[in-house]
């Protein structure tokens, strides 16, 4: 029953990172870095608690997450392919963008300076136990299938060759006459729609949008597609680690066996050391970073 | 092109970025500030009244603008190398609590002049380690410098989170205890009218770090290199520079930048260190160099830029949110970051036809 209860809490933890990790390995294997993906994570709890909220309905919650996402993605979009920007500030930017506008509309739109009121999540209310009862929602269905379908995408389907041929060479890819940049923009469509959905899990799993609710779950999700060597499955693979060294964790609280600090830093020590190269080294796709 | 030509191109192309960014900020903020149903003109005068409009206002101004010098000087380094170090959040709370450190260590009776000096020093070292590592694996390993400052951010946060917690904090507090020795003087110790308000001599620590990175960068024989390598590895290779040599230290020069920023805080306002006390002034950094276009003189001019914009949100808060100033922060990087390769493509498009109907001309000349 323990081991049971630390499974489902770990695949609860693991839904968001799921969803991002896919957004970003999708965007990364399209050639653009994924540093935004707080920043969408964010526009997507964001869009969600609106959403949820006008909508009365977490599919509408859904709805206003996407579209949240969307905006993002398409400043993201036009600065990086039409405008060729330099892709590690556009995403600082972006990040800074989502943090100060959604404190900014939280004030305009709900009048508060943390958090939103309450708004309509994926039921389960009814439900006796409340472990099971998240597995009523949607959303964490679509995390867990995420990466096992990119993984078909990518290299079951001439879409995710044309996909991984702009990321490793585009000269190539243009040559056999792909259009990369339409293609980068896709794909920037899609991992914007995962990550905003990662967003949108948080939200309306506590009912809420809270300032900074994310915090750092991007970053962490980043971590899992270097760590994963942007391999679909090996990065759900670490999702999954890191959100049951996170469980561990919790449920490890009362024990103090290792201070808190230092499981947070379990993801980043080991995307450090993957890229460093001490055990197989992470290779990134070729072109990533450059869109001229 | 003649020279002069040339070198107004080049201002032009320095310039413009920002003065776009800058139009398209205050368009955007108009359009926050009617949202919120109030008078933008009424805003901007609050704004401007609030951060240049009295000594204190001012004082606040320099007292951040002196954190972001020192946070966009460090990402200039390393940009002028051709890396991004994202790191200078961590590097920056890093040399903060170096300077803690030593300023509990020393012995409270040392002289200021003995004092200041170890705790910058300690400052800076420590903000060098923590800017090292990176170097060091991108050097070493080929390691992605811009992954592993992002990374090395939550682990030193975390890392410091924990010794303050568990080893030295103020019971109650996320604080350590006042220091014994290293205060750096306050502004208003000497000019009376900036009483309140957190300036303080390390403003000078940052004026001059910024006069010793142009020095290094364009005076000497290792900034040279330093710069060659940031504008075409191979050649500098080729060229006889150590490549890998010269990314760990401007890596590590880079770190002691932003180390140097956390004696603002910590020696210069509080006398302790605090958690979380860097507050995105080291992602701040990034803003500054890139308005600045990562020459230390054109940083000290974004630094105050900026820390006008941070300040200012504080000034208007009671009547707009000041996070209004936050978005318009984010949106200068996004617009100038995206003004810049369009800007360079159109004025070298630009002068290319100029010197091209001039030299038309010129060979119609030799022909009449």
């Amino acid at each position: 029953m323990i081991l049971l209860a630390f499974i489902l809490q770990t695949l609860r933890i693991a839904v968001p990172y799921l969803l991002a990790a896919a957004g970003g390995v999708m965007s990364e294997r399209v050639g653009i870095i994924a540093l935004g993906l707080e920043g969408l994570m964010l526009s997507g709890a964001f869009g969600a608690a609106l959403g949820s909220y006008y909508g009365n309905s977490p599919w509408a919650g859904l709805l206003g997450a996407l579209v949240a996402g969307g905006l993002i993605t398409s400043l993201l979009a036009v600065s990086t392919i039409r405008f060729r920007a330099n892709q590690v500030v556009v995403g600082v930017a972006i990040n800074l963008i989502v943090a100060a506008s959604t404190r900014y509309f939280l004030r305009l739109v709900f009048d508060s300076s943390s958090n939103s009121p309450r708004v309509p999540g994926f039921g389960g209310e009814g439900i006796g136990n409340a472990m099971f009862a998240s597995f009523l929602n949607p959303v964490v269905w679509i995390g867990l299938a995420a990466l096992p379908a990119l993984g078909w995408v990518l290299y079951r389907t001439p879409f995710g060759l044309r996909v991984r041929a702009v990321g490793e060479k585009p000269e190539a890819a243009a040559t056999l006459g792909v259009a990369v940049n339409p293609m980068r923009l896709k794909g920037l469509y899609i991992a914007g729609a995962l990550a905003s959905l990662g967003g949108a899990y948080l939200a309306l799993d506590q009912h809420q949008f809270t300032d900074g609710m994310t915090a750092g779950r991007g970053f962490i999700a980043l971590a899992a597609v270097i760590f994963g060597r942007w391999e679909p499955v090996r990065v759900g693979v670490a999702c999954l680690l890191f959100a049951g060294a996170e469980t561990l964790q919790i449920q490890l609280q009362g024990a103090q066996l290792v201070p808190s600090q230092f499981v947070e830093m379990i993801p980043y020590v080991l995307t450090i050391v993957a890229l460093a190269g001490v055990v197989g080294r992470s290779v990134a796709p070729a072109a990533l970073g450059k869109t001229d | 092109m003649s020279t002069t030509a040339l070198k107004s191109t080049r201002v032009w192309e320095a310039v413009l970025p920002a003065v776009v960014a800058l139009g398209l900020a205050a368009v955007l903020g108009d359009l926050l500030i009617l949202s919120f149903g109030e008078s933008p003109a009424a805003v901007w005068t609050l704004l401007v009244k609030g951060t240049w409009g009295n000594a204190y206002g001012i004082g606040q101004v320099l007292y951040k603008a002196t954190t972001l010098t020192c946070t966009g000087l460090a990402f200039a380094m390393a940009g002028r190398a051709g890396l991004f170090n994202v790191g200078a959040e961590g590097q920056l709370a890093a040399g903060g609590f170096g300077a803690a450190v030593m300023g509990l260590l020393l012995p409270s009776a040392l002289p200021a002049v003995l004092a200041i000096p170890l705790c910058v020093v300690s400052a800076m070292m420590v903000g060098a380690a923590v800017g090292a590592l990176p170097g060091a694996l991108r050097a070493k390993f080929g390691a992605s410098e811009v992954i592993v400052t992002i990374m090395l951010n939550f682990i030193v946060l975390a890392l410091l989170n924990w010794i303050v917690s568990a080893k030295l904090h103020l019971p109650e507090t996320l604080r350590t205890p006042d220091i014994a020795a290293g205060n750096v003087p306050r502004l208003a110790d000497t000019f009376a009218m900036f009483r309140g308000s957190a300036a303080n001599f390390t403003l000078l620590f940052a004026v001059a770090a910024a006069v010793a990175g142009w020095w290094y960068l364009f005076r000497t024989r290792s900034g040279y290199e330093l710069r060659a390598v940031g504008l075409q590895p191979e050649a500098a290779e080729y060229g006889g520079v150590k490549v890998p040599r010269v990314l760990f230290v401007s890596m590590a020069i880079s770190g002691a930048l932003a180390g140097l920023g956390g004696v603002n805080f910590v020696l210069g306002y509080k006398g302790y260190y605090e958690e979380g006390f860097a507050g995105g002034a080291g992602f701040l950094g990034i803003a500054v160099a890139l308005v600045g276009r990562n020459h230390p003189f054109g940083i000290l001019a974004a630094a105050l830029l900026f820390a006008t914009l941070s300040q200012g949100g504080l000034a208007v808060n009671a009547v707009v949110p000041k996070q209004l100033t936050d978005i318009l922060t984010a949106a200068v990087i996004l617009s100038v970051a995206t003004a810049v390769p369009e800007v360079q493509q159109q004025i070298r498009a630009a002068a290319a036809s100029v010197t091209a109907s001039l030299a038309r001309k010129s060979t119609q000349g030799v022909g009449a």
